[in-house]
């Protein structure tokens, strides 16, 4: 990272610390959603966009942690904080499994088997035999945790600041990952799987591998989001969700790890600007907006800002 | 037994319907080698213009056959307009179109019909056909319906210089441009033929599911896996796929519940696609160093 990039990162984390003090709380609460969504956008992008992966049912990680999040507190007294790498382990272990069989399937069949599993999801968080644990269609309700005593914040301020750091931590994690010899090997999987299997990388034990750390970070993002809306329920993670995380990292940029943050905040904030431009018909508004941006930025908002560094820096 | 029977016989019914959407998801398949998420959208959008026209007084068939033919040229200005422009980006921008498409049409056939339930007529009589009481006659006709626009698309495929054409196109686009094929034309016909598919699906399922804005959703997601099992480069392959998709759900709901039938079907159809990637029909590609 060149002294520029650094000087810029460091602008950003500050204006990041800031803004919770000028934003009315419900903004903050804004945020804090899209700071768990960049997470998970993170977490999908390590699996569609650098592994070539396919996923559209990320949602279902989404859920299994948000709900891990949920029970733990719920049910075993678990603190808010400590819920947090439990649900990411849990999403692991989760997605290492779905991982496994799914190397068999590439493509739109890999799309196929996770769309199912996004839509599957819903119905069995509703089911009969974990309603004990999920509270079936009600779902759980979690306390909103407050600030440690002696620190000055509201419980939004408090809850942003958490999800920041696990943000900064995770980015931190997936840019040393991405940038060294595993991001090589995932994105030579994705482009030349045959020649990367001559060249002695394990494809196998690398694509479920990326499964399961892309589901940790959905996971951790999940229960993340779970503690900051309050609530879990099964109508809160319908295959819908799934699309929304995967439009995030389509909008945001491919292979980029600050893409997620420009999906992130686009899936945050889009929807209720379509909102107010069309009562009658948001969602309308919403898809012309997403068909535009792809006219305008095929490869992402990460790869229109990429474009503009180049050429300014080429007219300089 | 009987009441086996009775799902079997239902489920193919449906699985009609799961057919014809496969039908038209593989159509646009083999003309650009990618699924279109938004097809389901088109023929719920296309239904309520049949019904838009029946509303107005044009007798059944005559508004079946302006929709079906409106959904055509539909389809191909769909093409021209919208897709052309992101053809050649990265295939998850296209994704994302075909995203942004269902949720434009789902939203402006909400705005401009509402979300209320309407009844839809059918064709056929409300009599069972050779007093046969397992199935409907609306069933039995709308897979016939299937089963003849399958036929149709076999014999444009295989017996036409236009089907070849846009075979070519699919399969080898830098050689067909040689010789003189317009490709860019062929992927726009391609898109015609598959939303007029759509539209003849959509007029089929909507006795049967009420018209609504959201009453392509399940069946997309059927017809999907319904194409993905059966091979989704073999029409023939999708169309019997469907069938057999439409069978499973039904007699998992009889033995395993209804409320996650959906689930199962689905675990079982991705269950087969892990032994056999390549769907039951799909050609088995071998990859080369």
């Amino acid at each position: 990272m060149g002294t520029r990039q650094l000087l810029l990162l460091g602008m950003l984390v500050v204006v990041a610390c800031v803004l919770p003090f000028v934003l009315g709380n419900y903004r903050v609460f804004q945020l804090t959603l899209a700071l768990a969504y960049a997470i998970a956008l993170l977490g999908l992008n390590m699996l569609t966009g650098f592994n070539g992966q396919i996923s559209l049912g990320h949602g279902a990680f989404y859920a299994i942690g948000a709900y891990t999040a949920a029970i733990l507190m719920d049910k075993a007294g678990f603190p808010y904080w400590a819920t947090i790498p439990v649900s990411g382990v849990v999403c692991l272990v989760a997605g290492f499994l779905f991982g496994l069989p799914a190397l068999r399937l590439e493509g739109l069949y890999l799309a196929l088997a996770t769309f199912a599993l996004g839509v599957a999801m819903p119905q069995i968080l509703k089911h009969k035999s974990l309603e004990h644990w999920t509270g079936g269609a009600m779902g759980v309700v979690i306390v909103k945790p407050d600030a440690p005593e002696g620190i000055p914040l509201s419980q939004d301020q408090w809850l942003y600041f958490f999800t920041l750091a696990w943000a900064l931590l995770l980015f931190w994690v997936a840019w040393n990952l991405l940038r060294g010899r595993v991001g090589r090997a995932l994105v030579a999987i994705r482009d030349q799987p045959i020649a990367a299997q001559a060249m002695g990388v394990n494809t196998a034990i690398y694509k479920s591998l990326t499964f399961g750390v892309s589901a940790f970070y959905t996971g951790v993002a999940g229960a993340l989001g779970a503690i900051a809306v309050q609530f879990v329920a099964p109508d809160s993670f319908t295959i819908f969700l799934s699309l929304t995380l995967l439009i995030g990292v389509v909008i945001g940029g491919l292979a980029s790890i600050s893409g997620a943050i420009y999906g992130a905040l686009f899936i945050q904030f889009v929807p209720n600007i379509a909102d107010q431009i069309s009562k009658a018909a948001p969602w309308a508004i919403y898809g012309v907006f997403l068909i535009l941006f792809m006219y305008v930025m095929p490869s992402g908002v990460a790869g229109m800002v990429k474009m503009l560094r180049h050429r300014l820096s080429r007219s300089k | 037994m009987d009441l086996l029977i009775h799902q079997v016989l239902s489920g193919l019914a449906t699985g009609g319907i799961y057919a014809s959407v496969a039908l038209a998801l593989v159509m646009i398949y083999q003309a650009t080698h990618l699924v279109n998420f938004a097809q389901g959208e088109i023929a719920m959008f296309a239904t309520y213009l049949a019904w838009t026209l029946m509303q107005a007084g044009v007798p059944y068939w005559g508004a079946f056959f302006i929709t079906v033919a409106a959904a055509f040229v539909g389809g191909v200005i769909l093409e021209r307009v919208v897709i052309r422009p992101v053809e050649n980006g990265p295939i998850l921008s296209l994704v994302i179109v075909f995203i942004g498409l269902l949720v434009i049409f789902n939203s402006v056939a909400g705005w401009i019909y509402s979300y209320t339930i309407k009844p839809f007529p059918s064709p056929f009589p409300t009599q069972p056909l050779f007093g046969n009481t397992y199935v409907t006659s609306h069933e039995l006709g709308s897979a016939g319906v299937t089963l003849t626009v399958l036929l149709l698309v076999f014999l444009f495929f295989r017996f036409t210089p236009l089907g070849l054409a846009m075979r070519a196109a699919a399969q080898n686009p830098v050689s067909s441009r040689l010789v003189g094929v317009r490709v860019g034309w062929m992927l726009a016909l391609g898109w015609g033929l598959a939303s007029a598919i759509g539209a003849v699906a959509g007029i089929m399922v909507a006795p049967i599911v009420f018209l609504e804005p959201n009453m392509m959703g399940g069946i997309l997601l059927y017809a999907f896996a319904g194409a993905l099992l059966g091979g989704i480069d073999s029409p023939g392959g999708a169309v019997l796929g469907g069938f057999v998709v439409g069978v499973l759900e039904n007699v998992v709901g009889v033995y395993l519940g209804t409320e996650l039938k959906l689930t199962v079907a689905l675990v079982i159809i991705v269950g087969v696609l892990v032994v056999r990637p390549a769907g039951l029909f799909g050609k088995v590609h071998v990859a080369r160093v």
